[in-house]
């Protein structure tokens, strides 16, 4: 018998821990396939955050450095400018990369740091309980905005592709989602151009992946599904804003 | 004999680390350590290295981090705020067994302090500084010269530890200019072991590396920090240095180290007119500190009462007090805020203790 699916060869076997519905398992698959599909598993460095995916390293199987929370940029700029002939990528959560280490990914997009970012955008602190995250909806009820988001004490959720594709630096710049089966093969094709955009040296590149999160949103992974797709992506638009250093008109 | 050039401190922290072979400097403008970046700006492209300006310290201390775990020599350097926000950094590097090296010239604290030299960082040196326990390996030159020396060493002394090294230097001795020989001293030969733990890309040839400071199971945490003490007690074992002058006749010791220990020579020479005899203890290595020799210097029968002198309010004296434990007076002297004690002063102090007339 042919096989006709199996797994990726830069995924261990190690099945995930994360909980049932939640899309990082799918995103990690993607991301294993483009790395598989450019032939780069023994030249590639991966970053993990600190947040859900801290222990990626269990299921890439590739070399890979946990970092500080947030400090994954500098932490891949460091292994970048050591190995500037390897491909080096961050894998980080909203948490991570949209409140404490915002300084660091806007410095390594502005500096063109030829390094890919996987932005995992759920809304919410995944790992530590469903506090809120700079990324959550304004009315978004979590355990630290128990009323819901109030954008008057609370502020107002930020959109990380928006504000890195206006820096030069920043070559590639996507949003997109994974909550079917359409947008998750548009995802895939995203990643790709992000790791070609590293590999052709053009300067830093990013995905912000809206994701979801069901233990901590409340719902069915199915309902999570739905309210990403109606609650989400009317804030955080999907497409490219930055390919090739040009900016793309967003429809 | 290589030739003398006349350097200041700050630059050949610079020059030292090129020597040393390090070609990755990460760091953050700060006083009074601003030429060690700008003189590597210089000199790194020259030698096919990399300098990058990083946007903090934190971004600084986590670029060495990521560098020394992709298995080059990496640095920093930077004054006290800047090692302050470094801590996190240092604690996840000592905790992923990262060799680097860290150079700390110290000015007047705390908080933003000021910009003149002080001493009083060696706590957060000498005991952790940021979270769990770890240790670094501290050095503390007291010349120009030895700035040099101990940077190449420290570079080395990481590299066999898999241990981050830091340079405790002070204001003053970034800020002066000696003769110095570009040369590289000869180092004690170590065995310095391969770096396959790095993470290189994995072509299969090997198990892939994971640089990685998290342990969720209690059990496999400890066992951790086991293999950290174990390696913390080879380095007290082996790595201990330090400096002891004209202890043999001595009325009394003083310990200082860096600029403080050029200070107690003059404090001894004016101490000989006045008829009674100082020994200068100098540690260089601050940790794995000299607690056996302060000791036993303890226990010599003449000796009445130690001195520790200090840019601080009174940190190593502590070690010193645990060295001597009670065997003799352990007396302190400090200045603090960048002010830097007077040799008069000092031996004023002293005299008054011991009674000389």
């Amino acid at each position: 018998m042919a096989i006709i699916f199996e797994r990726p060869r830069s995924l261990t076997d190690k099945p995930f821990h994360y909980c049932p519905g939640c899309t990082h398992g799918l995103i990690h698959r993607l991301i294993a396939e483009v790395i598989d599909e450019l032939g780069i598993q023994s030249q590639t460095i991966g970053v993990e955050p600190v947040g859900c995916a801290v222990s990626a390293h269990d299921y890439f199987d590739i070399d890979m450095q946990e970092a500080a929370h947030g400090r994954a940029p500098a932490v891949a700029t460091g292994i970048k400018r050591v190995l500037p002939d390897k491909i080096v990528f961050t894998y980080q959560g909203d948490g991570d990369l949209a409140s404490i280490g915002m300084t660091e990914i806007v410095h390594a997009a502005t500096r063109g740091e030829k390094i890919t970012t996987i932005f995992i955008n759920n809304a919410i602190f995944g790992m530590t309980g469903g506090q809120m995250a700079p990324t959550s909806l304004i009315g978004q009820i979590t355990t630290t905005s128990p009323n819901g988001r109030d954008p008057n004490t609370a502020g107002y959720p930020i959109r990380v592709s928006e504000l890195l594709a206006t820096l030069k630096g920043a070559a590639y710049v996507s949003r997109v989602s994974v909550h079917d089966v359409k947008n998750v093969s548009r995802a895939k094709k995203s990643i790709k151009n992000a790791f070609m955009t590293q590999i052709e040296g053009k300067g830093f590149s990013i995905v912000e992946v809206l994701s979801t999160c069901p233990i901590n949103w409340g719902m069915t992974p199915v309902e999570a599904l739905g309210w990403l797709e109606n609650n989400m992506i009317p804030y955080y638009p999907l497409g490219e804003f930055k390919v090739d250093g040009k900016e793309v008109s967003t429809k | 004999m290589g030739q003398k050039v006349l350097i200041k401190g700050t630059e050949a922290i610079g020059e030292a680390a090129i020597m040393a072979g390090c070609r990755h400097f990460f760091g953050y403008p700060i006083t009074p350590q601003n030429e060690v970046a700008e003189y590597i700006s210089k000199r790194m492209p020259e030698v096919g290295g990399c300098f990058l300006q990083a946007e903090s310290e934190l971004a600084a201390i986590n670029m060495v981090y990521g560098a020394a775990g992709a298995g080059a020599r990496a640095m920093t350097s930077s004054s006290s705020p800047g090692i302050s926000l470094m801590q996190e950094g240092i604690s996840y590097i000592a905790a992923a067994e990262l060799p680097c090296l860290i150079v700390n010239v110290m000015r007047g604290g705390p908080g933003l302090g000021g910009i003149q030299p002080s001493q009083s960082d060696y706590f957060q040196a000498t005991k952790g500084g940021g979270h769990g326990d770890y240790h670094l390996v501290v050095l503390a030159p007291s010349s120009v010269q030895e700035m040099i020396d101990l940077i190449m060493e420290g570079f080395d002394i990481a590299d066999q530890y898999k241990n981050p090294v830091m340079i405790l230097a002070d204001g003053m001795l970034g800020q002066m200019m000696e003769p110095v020989e570009l040369v590289p001293k000869k180092r004690i030969p170590r065995q310095l072991p391969p770096k396959d733990w790095a993470t290189t890309g994995c072509d299969g040839s090997r198990q892939r590396n994971v640089v990685n400071s998290l342990f969720m199971i209690p059990e496999q945490l400890e066992q951790r920090n086991l293999v950290l003490m174990e390696k913390y007690k080879r380095i007290e074992e082996n790595e201990i240095q330090f400096e002891a002058i004209g202890i043999e006749d001595a009325d009394a010791v003083i310990v200082a180290y860096g600029t403080m220990a050029r200070i107690a020579r003059t404090i001894a020479q004016k101490a000989k007119g006045l008829g009674f005899n100082i020994g200068i203890f100098r540690p260089i290595t601050l940790w794995p500190f000299p607690y056996d020799a302060i000791s036993k210097i303890a226990e010599t029968p003449d000796i009445k009462a130690l001195f520790s002198i200090e840019m601080s309010a009174g940190q190593m004296v502590e070690d010193v007090k645990l060295a001597v434990a009670g065997k003799k007076p352990v007396h302190f002297y400090g200045r603090t805020g960048g002010m830097i004690p007077s040799p008069d002063e000092v031996l004023n102090y002293i005299s008054k203790i011991l009674e000389v007339r």
